[in-house]
């Protein structure tokens, strides 16, 4: 019978492995529901450890849009780690939900949250784990409709044989149409049987169904044309785009853990979108326009969630928080509620802006003052235009000497490295700028206990943006440069001894960039990976480059093509790219100029505050940019 | 100079509470670090004027005394907490249990009794409950009988620093056999020393004397905690606070 729980069966194995605490669910805030009181059955996903997953934002607001329906359920499943995973297949016991322990193999539909391409090969553990078959062609319709959401989903071709769909963008209201449509299906008594279901998912705005379209290739390896296969499905698929941010107020109770996760904090998102431009940016690409939560909305958020999960910690989350229109006023009366409570406040990484600094001693200002985080990005100012990040040496110095100057002891400071168009110059400019940084500090701050920290990784060129046909740099430059930046960092101990770096080598980028701008047949080297035993491939001590390239030679050579051409090879201009027939809203015409103007070091500026530059998305989603200022202002709480 | 915070010093504590709460079901796989998070949590959801330290990071006066671990179920774990203004300790029980997740329960609540001494003193020992399914009661009985006419048992448990050898056999006060067929049930009296000994080490050592293999993880419940005495029983570490709070009032009553 579906839906019974498998805990009988795990409790045991759980005795056996590492933190198990991540396997037993309970969470605060989580719920279960009957299972024979619904008709639609989630299981949504998030391919990564729990600790990594349990705090994604997605995953909680979709979870609770679709509980609060009451036709429908949703429970969560993370990737197992291995050796649980080892003692389920002697067991026989397969991947389950934390909520109640069922088998994912029961619910009627998986939906699977891709923030990074990293987690693919936990996508295939977990339907091997779940005995659902790998490949969307072999299922039957017992088996859940495997939907990919999520960033990454914006370029699903490279797991267009494991999964049955994929939604672009925001999946509020994409995950209740897709269960009205189960449900319909369902009750009529499933006819047509799985491809009937999947005609008609692929009639939903922003549904695509990778298994009715048909791609050929040309004898260069290109893409010759993607062809559909039925007429009854969209020739291109458009995204989804929640519009008014206060009507969708989730996480209304976020989930709090009891076993540690990354982010040990509430988070409450003030806008979504970003029309800064940087030209790296998928998220702001793909998000468009900016949407803005009001400073009302935020406050109830703030107080609401605070209550629910009794967190110390308010994150301000966004694209670039610091962006909203009434950020100031909401530092200060936010810092206001909260003083002497014990509630902490922060902004993620922000813009290299010395309002930042403002605010920051704003959110701050009944704490501690330890570290500030600014994201410059590009080493030279040089490159800065070429990403449309401009910020002049002299400003960033300034911002970063202010932050000193009031009592902020740690900046961290953000770059890319990789970057088009970047020579060793532009990164060793990277150690000039943070040895400038440590002086100005020193002087302005009086101390030498100051530090600043270098943290750097190299760039993965991402589908939709400007840079989506650049050469992406090889492992080997970008390890070249991170040599020559840290000998450059020592040269000067005195200086140097107050500057760290922290950096990934750049091999694990080079298959970030294959499976980003991979096409289907990348799905080969993917299942040969997951065959040899990959796993975990966001996780260092995991990832084996050695594995991927062995699979990528093999799997990709009958096509003729190798990793470097889907990784450091520049495209041209009219080529077919993988995701041409999936619609983000931008004209592939602006892309084009932008990445032209990028290599002129032309600059674009933002589109809230200057005309309109016809970067597509509102024409062609019907949406617009929704900002304040709404002139509203928190109320103080009433404490109890 | 370092930044100092702006502002009066952070209210005093003003009463101590000490409460025993339990780990049951799924939550027997917290470690101490996921119950003190969560422990913290509800007690601000629950709004308990709780007293912080002072600094920068000020953080909540809990302190917490022994930790059952993780994997280990237990109907007797202790802690307490500083107030910043007097609370009826059955308020605070019922809003702190009903902010704790399912399975971490308040079961009871008391005033630190003044002058009574700490609560870390007045325990020194656990009893412990070991369900050993597919183990037969009389199976169990044989090993444990080989485990108690030994002075040293030595098992080697592992650590963060590789393995260690832990006497298992020193620290057992008492120890006895039950259960039904398929499932046999171990009770044994374990006194708090270093290195702590724990249910798991008292199994692996009647696999080490008698070759005694569970064929499934056992089950460990501490049933409770206390100050072990002659008799081989455990007192109730709460009970010194009770009778202070019990002769305290008739002092006021008499008044």
């Amino acid at each position: 019978m579906n839906g019974q729980t498998l805990y009988p069966r795990l409790e045991p194995l759980l005795a056996q492995v590492q933190k198990p605490i991540q396997y037993v669910g309970g969470e605060l805030n989580s719920q279960v529901k009957a299972w024979d009181d619904v008709a639609v059955h989630w299981a949504l996903m998030y391919p990564d450890a729990y600790e990594v997953g349990l705090p994604n934002q997605g995953l909680m607001i979709l979870y609770e849009v679709l509980n609060e329906r009451p036709d429908a359920l949703a429970e969560r499943t993370y990737a197992v780690w291995p050796d649980l995973a080892a003692l389920m297949r002697e067991a026989g016991v397969g991947q389950f939900t934390v909520d109640s322990h069922r088998a994912v193999a029961d619910f009627d539909v998986l939906g699977v949250s891709f923030a990074t391409e990293l987690g693919y090969t936990n996508l295939l553990e977990a339907l091997d784990l779940a005995g659902v078959p790998l490949h969307a062609v072999d299922r039957d319709e017992s088996h859940p409709v495997v939907v990919a959401g999520g960033h990454a989903a914006f370029n699903p071709e490279p797991v267009a044989d494991f999964v049955d769909c994929a939604v672009l963008g925001d999946g509020e209201q994409a995950v209740g149409d897709i269960t009205d449509v189960v449900k319909a299906w369902k009750e009529q008594g499933r006819p047509g049987g799985r491809v009937e279901l999947l005609a008609r998912l692929s009639r939903v705005d922003g549904v695509y169904v990778p298994r009715f379209y048909a791609v050929s290739y040309g004898p260069d390896g290109a893409i010759a044309g993607v062809t559909r296969t039925r007429d009854d499905v969209p020739a291109r698929v458009g995204k989804r785009t929640v519009m008014d941010l206060d009507e969708w107020p989730y996480p209304k109770t976020p989930l709090v853990p009891l076993a540690e996760s990354v982010h040990e904090r509430m988070s409450v998102e003030i806008f979504r979108g970003c029309t800064r431009g940087c030209r790296f940016c998928q998220a702001g690409m793909i998000t468009r326009p900016v949407r803005e939560r009001t400073i009302t909305g935020i406050g109830s958020m703030v107080d609401q969630g605070l209550k629910a999960t009794g967190y110390q910690e308010v994150g301000l989350l966004s694209l670039s928080s610091a962006d909203h229109s009434e950020i100031g006023q909401l530092a200060k009366e936010l810092a206001d509620r909260y003083e002497g409570t014990n509630t902490g406040l922060s902004l993620p990484s922000t813009r290299v802006d010395a309002f930042n600094v403002t605010l920051a001693n704003e959110l701050s200002r009944n704490g501690r003052r330890s570290g500030l985080t600014f994201a410059p990005e590009g080493g030279s100012e040089r490159i800065r235009r070429v990403i449309n990040k401009t910020v002049s040496k002299e400003d960033l110095v300034r911002t970063v000497t202010t932050a000193y100057a009031n009592g902020w002891t740690q900046v961290k400071l953000y770059f890319m490295c990789g970057l088009p168009t970047e020579t060793d110059e532009d990164v060793l400019e990277i150690a000039e700028l943070a040895t400038e940084v440590i002086r100005a500090g020193r002087e302005a701050s009086g101390r030498k206990d100051i530090r600043c920290t270098v943290s750097i990784g190299g760039f993965v060129p991402k589908p939709h943006t400007p840079f989506q046909w650049a050469a992406q740099a090889s492992a080997e430059t970008i390890d070249h440069r991170l040599r020559v930046l840290r000998a450059a960092i020592n040269a000067d101990r005195r200086i140097g001894r107050s500057i760290g770096m922290r950096y990934h080598d750049g091999k694990p980028g080079v298959i970030e960039g294959l499976l980003s701008r991979g096409d289907r047949r990348v799905g080969r080297v993917i299942e040969r990976v997951w065959r040899d035993g990959g796993r975990f491939d966001g996780w260092s001590e995991h990832f084996s480059y050695d594995r991927w390239t062995a699979a990528a030679a093999e799997e990709l050579a009958p096509f003729g093509v190798d990793l470097d051409w889907f990784t450091t090879r520049e495209r041209s201009e009219h080529e077919v790219l993988p995701w041409d027939h999936l619609d983000s809203g931008l004209d592939k015409e602006w892309l084009w100029e932008d990445w032209q103007e990028a290599l002129n070091e032309e600059e674009v500026s933002d589109c809230r505050w200057t005309p309109c530059y016809d970067c597509g998305v509102c024409p062609t989603n019907g949406t617009e940019i929704q900002v304040g200022p709404t002139g509203r202002s928190l109320l103080p709480l009433t404490i109890v | 100079m370092a930044r100092q915070p702006d502002g009066p010093p952070p209210p005093p504590t003003v009463q101590k509470l000490r409460l025993r709460y339990t780990k049951r079901g799924p939550l027997r796989f917290a470690s101490h670090r996921d119950l003190a998070r969560s422990l913290e949590r509800a007690l601000r959801r629950a709004q308990v004027p709780m007293a912080f330290s002072a600094g920068f990071s000020p953080h909540p006066k809990i302190s917490y005394i022994g930790a059952a671990p993780t994997g280990a179920a237990s109907e007797a774990e202790y802690v307490e907490i500083g107030l910043t203004r007097p609370c009826d300790p059955e308020a605070v029980r019922v809003a702190l249990d009903a902010a704790l997740p399912p399975g971490v329960d308040v079961v009871d609540i008391v005033q630190a009794g003044e002058g009574t001494g700490s609560l870390a003193d007045r325990i020194d020992a656990s009893v412990w409950r070991v369900e050993l399914p597919g183990v037969e009661p009389a199976e169990l009985g044989s090993a444990l009988a080989a485990f108690l006419a030994r002075d040293v048992v030595t098992v080697a448990r592992r650590t963060k620093n590789g393995l260690r050898d832990v006497d298992a056999r020193a620290a057992v006060a008492a120890a006895t056999a039950a259960g039904e067929a398929g499932c046999a049930i171990l009770t044994v009296v374990v006194r708090q020393v270093t290195p702590a000994v724990r249910p798991d080490d008292v199994v692996a050592a009647l696999a080490a004397v008698a070759d005694l293999r569970p064929p499934s993880p056992p089950r460990a419940v501490r049933e409770a905690q206390g100050r072990l005495d002659d008799t081989g029983t455990v007192a109730d570490p709460l009970g010194p606070d009770r009778l202070a709070r019990t002769h305290c009032q008739g002092e006021r009553a008499t008044v």
